[in-house]
């Protein structure tokens, strides 16, 4: 696998991670997923007869993609450790998204629940990818608890913003030692390249492409823009210039 | 006796295990998980599992989402 993305020492040879929210029907989001080359998508845990359909997982099964469950509408890390033990129990996964969120208004993550989450699911021997503020002095506390990945957001969930703060962005992965996963805040195939060559290790997004006017097609956008800003960053960019630079050489007549 | 599954009230026998509760409530071979008054009781603990009056239970699978 050439320049596989790895996390928990399991390789990946994408670096697009999907959600599973917000398409109109399973076999939408089917062609979205087959066509965006994920191999790792989110899935959320509620209530065997709550609206939202269960046939996802089969879905996942069928196409051989990794399910990944999330904590999606926990406020507490009560509550999120609970879900997160739920979905180990039927998923056979010990890999987790924790997700703990402070209000409804914003979906921001309450970095005082979340860490304590982070703290007792390392322990409980969860694989912990944990979505975060785009707070580099978080970020670095959730790797030293033991997070097997950090995922800072790039602005509040589903609001399409893209990146409001790339300096923070950048700072947390110049010092990070785990894969950092720009999660949150994607609207378009920009934005997904931004975040890869700011030296994010991967994209997670799911409304971008589910509740685009065409989510297959913006699939394949978001499959190209990461994998186009992966090789941006790997290939190191000219520095910015304030006058102009001629790249031809003299003048034609002499 | 009365107890809650996924936020109903339903009467079950006063010796229901968490195994009868959960088949006369119609759960999947797979891919579900349960909670009792807070924690998760693993599948192969439900035919051994006696529930108390009130017991709080949650059955819970994977959906779309995130």
């Amino acid at each position: 696998m050439d320049d596989p993305l790895v996390i928990a020492d399991r390789e990946f040879g994408s670096r697009l991670i999907t959600g599973t929210g917000g398409a109109a029907n399973l076999s939408i989001l089917e062609r979205a997923l087959i066509a965006s080359g994920t191999e790792l998508t989110t899935v959320a845990m509620r209530r065997v007869d709550a609206e939202g359909g269960t046939g996802v997982f089969d879905l996942l099964r069928r196409h051989g993609i990794e399910a990944l469950p999330n904590t999606a509408g926990c406020r507490t890390a009560a509550e999120a450790v609970l879900t997160a033990q739920l979905a180990r129990e039927a998923l056979e996964t010990n890999w987790i998204k924790l997700e703990v969120v402070a209000d409804e208004d914003t979906l921001l993550p309450d970095p005082v629940e979340l860490l304590d989450a982070a703290e007792q699911l390392v322990d409980q021997g969860f694989v912990v990818l944990a979505y975060t503020n785009d707070d580099p002095v978080l970020a670095l506390k959730l790797e030293e608890v033991g997070c097997a990945a950090v995922m800072p957001l790039g602005s509040p969930i589903g609001t399409g913003l893209g990146i409001r703060n790339p300096h923070n962005i950048e700072m947390i992965v110049s010092r990070a030692s785990v894969p950092i996963i720009l999660d949150a805040g994607i609207g378009t195939a920009s934005d997904a390249a931004l975040a890869m060559e700011l030296g994010c290790s991967a994209v997670l997004l799911a409304t971008a492409v589910t509740r685009a006017q065409d989510p297959e097609r913006m699939a394949i956008a978001m499959r190209s823009a990461v994998e186009g800003g992966r090789l941006a960053s790997q290939a190191g960019r000219i520095p910015q210039r304030f006058w102009a630079q001629a790249s031809s050489p003299g003048k034609p007549m002499g | 006796m009365n107890v809650v599954i996924n936020g109903d009230a339903r009467e079950v026998a006063a010796d229901a295990t968490l195994a009868s509760v959960l088949q006369d409530f119609g759960v999947a071979e797979r891919g579900v998980a349960v909670a009792v008054d807070g924690a998760v009781v693993p599948r192969a603990s439900w035919p051994d599992t006696a529930l108390r009056p009130g017991a709080t239970i949650e059955v819970l699978t994977a959906v779309q989402g995130g």
